[in-house]
């Protein structure tokens, strides 16, 4: 699983840091940084809930 | 994970019908799913119809919410440019305006809002309303050659188009029969800031007074004239003072519909029944009343939360959400979270009005029940999302500010 975020769409709600804080944080104007750009297997149900969030649509998982 | 397998359908193929059909994916739902929708395109996002593709910024394949790889893997029947016209619960059936019916085990309402008119509001072209790709790709061509734009409405809505307005170059007129734009939910003082921060960047702004009447040149829009008398000459006009429930097709189904579909903390409207979205007016636990809330983000949540509803049945959590909501104006953004409207009281806790940075805690009864921010940074204002969480009470929030300006209303 591979995570690619389209941040210049990211609108900063912070819904993804507070689902998934391992995986996902925000700089200081609030556009999301990926922390992990391949987080393990157990991060899955928070990496796919934040990608299902995200009201700018702007996190997408890929599965290589 | 095992669970319900049967029939899916869900109405209104948006925002928040998608996040129905992927969480129920997400949880091994494996039985058959058909979204209807009567907009002919994929579902696609309605923030930026008032901000980067309004203002050009943007080109319409942006806002697709999904990629169609993504769609394609949900493996659901999308039927899209068909309008669901009528429901029968009892037979457990949705009939389109075409005659199909389609059948369901689990039915999910999530048909959203549309925009309110003005009475007696003329069709003439060049009368604008903000809801779809085709509104937004249409008033956008418009202004590139717009020099007078009058925005009916000064909500959120009505805001965002006048500032994007003003950046493309058009003289915009912002008329608002409340004292002030978005008095109605944020409050006067708070309003009268954001009208001067669009008064600063050019807006004229006009308060107190409504539109009484169109002027028009044959099917033309050519002005409009308000309650006291002015007339004000327009290239276009928009009108966004706020949206109705889309519920009309439900009218016989027997569901209890009063300013959207009435449902309980887990969004049942009725047995095997659901609402989600701008059109649902589900009870909150954490106010104690039922609110409607037209947000994106509590969309997509609340789609999340009746998909478990669906599938765990009993053992699935109340939907408790603190709703969220952004907007841009200009350069700036505002957030805000809970529950404003209704307020008793307003406080500003942190920055001031003057520049247009500041933090505002809103009290109802001796609760913290909203807040919002104007031009902070957004990790400054995401740390007070546990004061609505929480239901903190007012005196002690306001405990540690060294010098709250308590604005009454
Ligand atoms: C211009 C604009 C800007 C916005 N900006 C912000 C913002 O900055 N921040 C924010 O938090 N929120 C914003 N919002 C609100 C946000 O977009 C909504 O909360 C969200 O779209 C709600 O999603 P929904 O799926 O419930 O409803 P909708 O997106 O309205 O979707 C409902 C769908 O159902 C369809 N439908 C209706 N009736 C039928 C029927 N009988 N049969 C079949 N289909 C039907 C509709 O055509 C529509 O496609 C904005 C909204 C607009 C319009
Ligand atoms: S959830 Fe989406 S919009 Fe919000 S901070 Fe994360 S990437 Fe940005």
């Amino acid at each position: 699983m591979r995570i690619e975020v389209d941040a210049p769409k990211c609108v900063t709600s912070g819904q993804c840091v507070m689902i998934a804080p391992d995986v996902f944080d925000q700089d200081d104007d609030g556009i999301v940084i990926v922390l992990d750009e391949n987080p393990a297997e157990g991060q899955r149900g928070v990496v796919e809930e934040s990608a299902a969030v995200c009201p700018a649509a702007a996190i997408f998982v890929i599965e290589d | 994970m095992s669970g319900f397998d049967g029939r899916v359908l869900i109405v209104g193929a948006s925002a928040s019908g998608l996040a129905v059909a992927e969480t129920l994916r997400r949880e091994g739902f494996a039985g058959r799913l058909t979204l209807v929708g009567d907009e002919v395109h994929p579902p696609y996002d309605r923030p930026p119809l008032s901000k980067q593709l309004l203002s050009g910024e943007w080109d319409k394949e942006r806002v697709a919410l999904r990629r169609s790889a993504d769609l394609e893997a949900l493996s659901a029947d999308f039927v899209l440019g068909a309008a669901a016209a009528g429901l029968d619960a009892e037979a457990g059936e949705v009939f389109l305006s075409d005659g199909q019916r389609l059948g369901y085990e689990r039915l999910v309402i999530a048909t959203g809002v549309r925009p309110r008119r003005l009475p007696g509001q003329p069709a003439l072209v060049g009368i604008h309303t903000m809801r779809t790709l085709e509104d937004s790709l249409t008033l956008s061509h418009r202004l590139k050659s717009c020099r007078k734009l009058v925005v009916v409405g000064g909500g959120f809505l009505g805001a965002e188009i006048a500032a994007v307005a003003r950046g493309l170059g058009s003289a915009v007129t912002l008329v608002e029969p409340a004292p002030a734009p978005l008095a109605p939910a944020l409050g006067e003082r708070v309003g009268e800031s954001i009208a001067d921060l669009h008064r600063e960047r050019g807006v004229d702004v006009r308060t107190g007074v409504a539109v009484r009447e169109f002027v028009a040149n044959g099917s033309h829009v050519t002005g409009v004239v308000l309650s006291d008398g002015t007339e004000l000459p327009a290239d276009d006009v928009v009108v966004a003072v706020g949206s109705d429930p889309n519920v009309e097709w439900l009218a016989t189904s027997g569901l209890h519909i009063d300013n959207g579909l009435v449902c309980d903390e887990y969004m049942e409207v009725a047995e095997n029944v659901y609402a989600s979205g701008d059109v649902a007016r589900a009870y909150n636990p954490l106010f104690g009343e039922h609110i409607r809330v037209e947000h994106r983000t509590h969309a997509a949540e609340q789609g999340m939360a009746v998909a478990r509803r669906i599938m765990r049945e009993a053992a699935a959590d109340p939907f408790c959400p603190v709703p969220y909501f952004w907007s841009d104006q200009y350069d700036l953004k505002i957030q805000a979270y809970g529950n404003l409207r209704g307020h008793d009281e307003v406080a500003v806790v942190d920055g001031q009005f003057e520049g247009h940075r500041f933090l505002a805690l809103y009290r109802r009864g001796d609760r913290v029940t909203g807040v919002l921010a104007m031009g902070l940074p957004p990790k400054v204002v995401h740390g007070q999302r546990k004061l609505i969480a929480e239901r903190t009470e007012w005196s002690s929030a306001l405990e540690n500010v060294p010098s709250p300006v308590v604005v009454a209303q």
